[in-house]
Formats: C-alpha cells, sequence, structure tokens
C-alpha cells in the first residue's frame, strides 16, 4: 500500500477525527493541491520541508512520522508581527533576504501557506527570491491566495487532517493582509518556478502549486 | 520505590557543563551543556536554557534556547518555548507552545523501510491530533472544490 493509500485511511469517513465547523474561527475544508505537494515528498527518501507558518504539533507529527521529512519551522509570522509592532514594516524584505540560511536548492518542499498576502511588494519579492533560491529542482512550493482583502487582523493555522482536508484556526495578527494579488501578479513573484496546478476553491482561497524545473 | 528527581531552583544559575544520572527538573538559568543521557530532562516553567541538551527524554514547560536531542521523546508543553533544533524520534508540541528551528525524527521516507518499532500510529501522535481533530459520529466535514 502506497504512503497516499494510508493517508487515505486517516480521511474522516475512516477514521480520523475532524471537528466540524461550529464556531467563526474554525473550519474544515477539502484541499486540491495538497496531495500532489505531497507526492513530492513522498518521492524522496529523506525529503526536506520548509514551512513557514506557525508550529502546529499534528503537522510536524504528520511529515516527521508519516513521511519521514526533517522539517524546518520558520514561523515568519511571528516575524512580521515584531517588525509592524515595531513600526518597521518596511525594513521588513531586508531582513527577508537574509532570514534563510538553507543551502541553496536543499529544500523539497515549502509551505508558503497565505503569508504572501500579508506583505507588502518589495518583502513579497524578496521572499519570493529566496524560497526560489532554496527549492531543489523538481521541489515544490504551495501557496494560498485570498481573493478578498478582509477587514479583521488575523493569522491562520492550517492543520492537516489528512492529504485532501485542511482545518483552520485563526489567530489575531498586527495587521490584516495587504492585498488580494491577481494571479498574473502571483506568477510575476516566481519567474523561475512554473504552476503546476491551480485551483480556486469554494471558500475563494486560491490554491496555487509551483514547481521548480529540473 | 521512588525515583529521586533533582531540582534546580528558580534562583540558580549555572554556567558550563551541567551532567547527572538521575531525572532532572530545572527552574533555574542554565547556560552552556546539559547531558541526561538515560533520563528525563524537565525544564519547569521558570526555567531559562541557553544550552545544548541531550537527553532520553525532554519535557518544556520554559524556554530553550539550544539543539535538544533526546533518544525517546521531546515534549513542548503549552506555555514552553524552544529555539532551535530537535533530534528525536517522537516529537509532541502542545497548541500554544512556540517553537522555531528543525525538527529531525530521523525516520526514513515512505518509499524506504520504516525504522523496527516506531509506527505512524504512535499514541502520542494519536494523542496530539485528538487534541486538535474531534469527530461528531453524525456530521462529515463540508466538502468544497474549485
Amino acid at each position: 500500500m502506497g504512503l497516499l493509500d494510508r493517508l487515505a485511511s486517516r480521511r474522516p469517513d475512516v477514521g480520523v477525527l475532524v471537528r466540524p465547523a461550529d464556531s467563526a474561527d474554525q473550519s474544515v475544508f477539502t484541499t486540491k493541491a495538497l496531495r500532489q505537494f505531497l507526492s513530492t515528498l513522498t518521492a524522496r527518501e529523506t525529503p526536506v520541508l520548509l514551512d513557514l507558518g506557525q508550529v502546529i504539533g499534528t503537522n510536524v507529527n504528520f511529515f516527521g512520522q508519516e513521511l519521514g521529512c526533517k522539517i524546518f519551522v520558520e514561523d515568519l509570522f511571528r516575524d512580521l508581527d515584531r517588525f509592524v509592532r515595531q513600526d518597521k514594516a518596511e525594513e521588513f524584505s531586508e531582513f527577508l533576504k537574509a532570514r534563510f540560511p538553507q543551502e541553496d536548492a536543499s529544500i523539497d518542499g515549502i509551505l508558503c501557506w497565505d503569508l504572501i498576502d500579508y506583505l507588502d511588494r518589495p518583502a513579497a519579492e524578496a521572499l519570493a527570491a529566496q524560497l526560489t533560491r532554496v527549492l531543489r529542482p523538481g521541489g515544490a512550493l504551495l501557496g494560498f491566495f485570498g481573493t478578498a482583502q478582509p477587514r479583521d487582523a488575523h493569522y491562520t493555522r492550517h492543520l492537516i487532517v489528512d492529504d485532501i482536508t485542511l482545518q483552520y484556526r485563526t489567530y489575531p495578527a498586527e495587521r490584516g493582509r495587504q492585498a488580494a494579488l491577481l494571479n498574473r501578479d502571483i506568477i510575476r513573484l516566481f519567474p523561475r518556478l512554473r504552476v503546476s496546478d491551480s485551483f480556486l476553491l469554494k471558500n475563494n482561497l486560491r490554491e496555487i502549486l509551483f514547481r521548480k524545473p529540473t | 520505590m521512588e525515583k529521586d528527581i533533582v531540582n534546580i531552583g528558580k534562583s540558580v544559575v549555572i554556567k558550563g557543563e551541567l551532567n547527572g544520572s538521575e531525572d532532572l527538573t530545572i527552574e533555574g538559568h542554565v547556560e552552556g551543556t546539559i547531558e541526561l543521557r538515560e533520563h528525563v530532562l524537565t525544564i519547569g516553567p521558570n526555567g531559562r536554557i541557553k544550552a545544548q541538551v541531550f537527553a532520553k527524554s525532554v519535557i518544556v514547560l520554559g524556554e530553550v534556547n539550544g539543539n535538544v536531542t533526546a533518544s525517546e521523546k521531546v515534549d513542548i508543553r503549552e506555555k514552553g518555548s524552544v529555539d532551535g533544533d530537535i533530534i528525536s524520534p517522537r516529537v509532541a508540541i502542545a497548541e500554544g507552545a512556540h517553537f522555531r528551528g528543525s525538527v529531525d525524527m530521523q525516520r526514513k521516507g515512505p518509499n524506504q523501510s520504516q525504522v523496527p518499532g516506531q509506527s505512524p500510529s504512535h499514541p502520542d501522535a494519536k494523542a496530539q491530533g485528538n487534541k486538535t481533530a474531534t469527530q461528531s459520529a453524525a456530521t462529515t466535514p463540508q466538502r468544497v472544490g474549485a
């Protein structure tokens, strides 16, 4: 039985428990790109994952135990909050240029989540350049992008339930999303990557899976 | 027979190498290296560690700035904080804990043979999953799609 089949046994209809959406700040939704992203990792013997979001214990165990990944948890949302609090948001782009100690082409998969939505353009470009640098040829980057700019200032934690299901919870942010980028603007951020898959979900979230050509 | 647990109190500051052959709870400040290779190290809520840590198991309720290597498990509790790299076959990170660094469980990918005696369905991994994902038998997740 392949890994993705074993992950399927974790789906809610078989046995994994999922809390239904019953409050304003948590919900479950189906992801279409995650499975393709995971297949990039499962093809490697010792995959290396870069997670730009806040640490989530279940995600760490998912990637570490089931996929055998080495995981870098970076929590750039925390860094961004610090810069905003100190009224130095315009300096975040320079910070990002030196933020990633990983070597070139050393990362198999990057979970960007929806971080780019919270960045101004210079910071988004600096981040995209660094992510492109560290991603190995054949590696994948998964990003989420909103379609509207919400008024509330909050971040979203995405819990991986199984290979097609995510559960999200919001938590406070120092400032809200900076823009709802057009698809062409998102693609232009990553000129050296190609779009492998792109989905618009019913919750108006765009999932875009990039791959670095070999 | 009760096991002895040594406590390092809040006011104690240690700089250098700290090693021992019994379980240890630290509520003070330690800088340097901590080695308890066959025992359990607990960093209490007031513990502040700037050190490389080696132990059988490590429980973090306070703050660790340094790499943590455990032969069995690293457990970061709700208000615990670790900035550094973790090497351990089992890692539990509670909601509300802070962690930044790398995690290496020293497992091979799914296409390789698993490490003997280690199962993806480890009770701790399941406990973490159940903490954040509970199911009502009467409901199924709402499927959304493009």
